[in-house]
């Protein structure tokens, strides 16, 4: 039989085996989960949980499908955080200083605590990339929060109350958009497209018989 | 570090020993007669006694599996519902039904076109499949490429299944659905001077994989919410479509809807209904473990099913041949298949390559089943069994940093459990992953029998036949969601729905007493069940 351990959810204890995850071992102990769930694989960043270990002072922050439980484990989840996402028109904006302090002015009040790092679920560092959002290098700040999955638990941390991925969503975008240098290939490629050049060459393939689709796909060149 | 069994760890020194040499012998493609028998003995699609045949509906004597089956043909959730149809709580020119990219796609565009558009999701805009392609998107637009050889190569793929008009649709339409989605400000890897990274998939015969790292989905998908809510597009969030809703003449006029939390049931009258409802994986067919997201219960199929719509080749899945089988606690995860076109080879348990690397996905899964079941070539896992997905190989043929640079979520996946895939190997086995099936609609993304009931994203059936190749999937959830949104987009206008009706689900509950079913198993499904298990 498989080792068992205490764990608490919302402060009430369960028995669970050690190998789940959090949000297995949730399920395991009854829960029918609706919030707190998405993915169930570190992408969604739906199921942001903080816990303690009991009798240790520190508090950590986890995604719940991607942490094991632990013995004395005591488990809080946040499925919901009230980020704030402003809007804009993303054809209308430009990639300048200016744009974060018209939309995201808060992140000027950053008091360098560095807690948005410390919880981070995906280790990356947030601080760093509100820091570069400041300066208005989006480059920088795009690929610093790459990995984000905008669980949002760097914000619920924040003592200047900053929305860290929501920012950094901005930041992306403008760099993908504005700054990341333009595919003349794909512009080419779409342009011919529209002009229809690649229609008879298509269609002269879907008309031939199956037989000879077949021969001319298991002997197609194939790029090294 | 992670605690690997005394065997695992013997075998895994035999794939380091074996490793210098297998790097300099590929192992050879199969002809295409290899391909036919190691699929016909082994991929789940030709399990005949996991399927039967359909009793009732526009597929009745059509075989699909037990599991879609008990759905397909299951209990209506309104039948004991006092429902008032002639009062409806929202009224809109589209209703898109699911929150991942084919329906973000569709609503953006549809409100291009100046509709009022209304998107439903059971969970949270964003909580999708859309969300978890690691790999990559496919467009033909290096110069050495085009939409034909693009065509040809997913044609062959799906084993010239594919309805000619929607591959066409969907390979034509590739370099702009890029554009889009560049212009939108999803951030491609490219090089300084712009051009794209592109890689091999699965059964490619040009470089024309594009990605953001291996968050390729994630990117696309967090663009496409964040453009969503800049348009101010209503998201009606953790409710589920349960039914669609006809008016008199027999057009989809809407759907009820049902608050997951509550349960307190909506109507919502609608001009055009865009079914963008995702996978299945979460049915877990034939036991198999999947890499699909929570809600991936097939609603959509169950839906359009109910309300008239026609499956096409419902009765093929995907089974991704990359799945984690170790560590158990992500077991069933997807490994993308990026690895493998980096360079990463898999070998058996004695340290022996089986199969080239970049076969098509049912090909390979295929191969891993064959060396497991039949070859016994397998290592034990904790759940079961799997075979080697040899990683470090990839920073050996890339250079240093490769895996951290293109593959850092595997890096971090499989990190949080003590595992570093630049020094050592994983282990794998297939995962349920993809409904190559679905619902059968024509180039306008219309169903072929149900007027104005649309379809886009995964639900559909038949784009890509009876396999798909890696970055097909992605690719269709934007064009044919693009589609879907700026076809509804030039007919709304003209539409006008008459009285609002439950009766085809009156009757479809009818056919199945006439056909002597009981039918206990409410439907559509809308999440699975977990609770008091371990095993998942
Ligand atoms: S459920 Fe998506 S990150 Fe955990």
């Amino acid at each position: 039989m498989e080792n068992l351990v205490n764990v608490y959810f919302f402060g009430k204890k369960y028995q669970v085996p050690e190998s789940l995850t959090i949000m297995k071992a949730m399920e395991y102990a009854g829960y029918q989960l609706v919030r707190g769930c998405g993915c169930r694989n570190g992408f969604c960043g739906a199921c942001s949980t903080i816990y303690r270990i009991k009798g240790q002072t520190e508090l950590h922050a986890c995604l719940a499908c991607q942490q094991k439980v632990e013995n004395d484990m005591y488990v809080a989840t946040l499925p919901f955080f009230p980020l704030v996402k402003q809007v804009y028109d993303i054809e209308k904006i430009k990639p300048t200083e200016q744009i974060m302090m018209q939309l995201y002015p808060e992140i000027y009040a950053c008091i360098g605590c560095n807690a948005c790092t410390k919880s981070c679920t995906q280790g990356l560092n947030v601080m760093q990339y509100i820091a570069y959002a400041q300066r208005g290098e989006y480059e920088k700040c795009a690929e610093e929060s790459f990995d984000c999955v905008m669980c949002g638990v760097c914000s619920s941390r924040c003592p200047a109350g900053i929305s860290h991925p929501q920012v950094a969503e901005l930041s992306r975008r403008l760099y993908g958009k504005y700054i990341a240098p333009e595919t003349q290939h794909l512009i080419d490629r779409v342009k011919e497209i529209e002009d229809g050049k690649y229609v008879e060459l298509i269609e002269t393939l879907m008309n031939k018989p199956i037989e000879e689709l077949k021969e001319l796909y298991n002997n197609r060149e194939i790029e090294k | 570090m992670y605690k690997y069994t005394q065997e695992q760890l013997d075998s895994m020194k035999k794939v380091e020993a074996t490793r210098q040499e297998r790097l300099n012998n590929l192992f050879a493609r199969m002809s295409a007669d290899e391909k036919q028998t190691v699929l016909k003995e082994n991929h789940p699609d030709y399990i005949e006694t996991a399927y039967e045949e359909l009793k009732v509906g526009p597929n009745k004597g059509g075989k699909v599996l037990h599991e879609l089956a008990d759905l397909l043909q299951g209990k209506s959730r309104v039948l004991d519902m006092d429902i008032d149809l002639s009062k409806p709580d929202y009224d809109v020119d589209v209703l898109v039904i699911g929150g991942g990219g084919a329906g973000s796609s569709a609503a953006i565009e549809a409100d291009n076109a100046g509709a009022k558009v209304m998107m439903v999701t059971k969970l949270r805009i964003g909580d999708a499949n859309t969300m978890m392609a690691e790999g990559g998107i496919q467009a033909a637009d290096k110069p050495n490429d085009s939409p034909a050889i693009h065509y040809l190569d997913a044609f062959g793929g799906g084993h010239f299944a594919a309805k000619h008009e929607l591959l066409y649709k969907l390979v034509n339409d590739a370099p702009d659905a890029i554009k889009w989605l560049n212009e939108l400000g999803v951030m491609f890897d490219k090089e300084a001077d712009g051009t794209m990274i592109t890689t091999h998939g699965g059964g490619t015969s040009r470089k024309r994989m594009h990605a953001c790292k291996d968050y390729s989905g994630a990117e696309i998908m967090r663009t496409l919410r964040d453009e969503v809510l800049n348009r101010g597009i209503p998201v009606v969030d953790f409710t589920a479509a349960i039914e669609i809703i006809k008016d008199v003449e027999g057009k989809a006029a809407g759907a009820v809807l049902m608050n997951m939390e509550t349960k307190d049931i909506y109507v919502a009258k609608a001009k055009t209904v865009i079914i963008a409802t995702g996978g299945a994986g979460r049915l877990h067919y034939q036991g198999f473990p999947t890499s699909n997201h929570y809600g991936a219960t097939a609603d959509g199929l169950v839906l359009g099913y109910r309300a008239g719509a026609k499956l096409l080749y419902a009765d093929t899945l995907q089974y991704h041949p990359t799945g984690v089988a170790e560590p158990t606690q992500i077991f069933g995860a997807l490994v993308t298949e990026k690895v493998r076109s980096l360079g990463a080879q898999l070998v058996n348990k004695d340290g022996q390559a089986f199969v080239y690397s970049l076969e098509t996905r049912d090909v390979t899964a295929s191969s891993i089943i064959r060396e497991c079941k039949k070859r016994d070539n397998g290592i034990k896992t904790t759940d079961g069994e799997g075979v080697w997905l040899d990683t470090p190989m990839i920073d050996m043929i890339g250079g240093e940093g490769t895996i951290e640079k293109r593959i850092p979520a595997m890096l971090r996946m499989f990190g949080k459990y003590g595992i570093d895939i630049r020094k050592d190997p994983i282990l794998v086995y297939p995962t349920l992953h993809y409904q190559n099936g679905g619902l059968d609609i024509s180039a306008d993304g219309m169903t072929t029998t149900v007027p104005n009931l649309f379809v886009a994203g995964e639900a559909v059936g038949g784009i890509h036949g009876r396999n798909r190749l890696m970055g097909n999937s992605l690719l269709d959830i934007i064009v044919f969601g693009r589609n879907a949104g700026k076809s509804v987009g030039k007919i709304y206008k003209d539409i006008e729905v008459k009285e609002l009706t439950l009766d085809h689900v009156k009757a479809f509950d009818k056919e199945l007493k006439d056909a002597g079913i009981n039918a206990t198993k409410l439907s559509p499904q809308l999440l699975p069940n977990y609770t008091k298990q371990k095993d998942i």
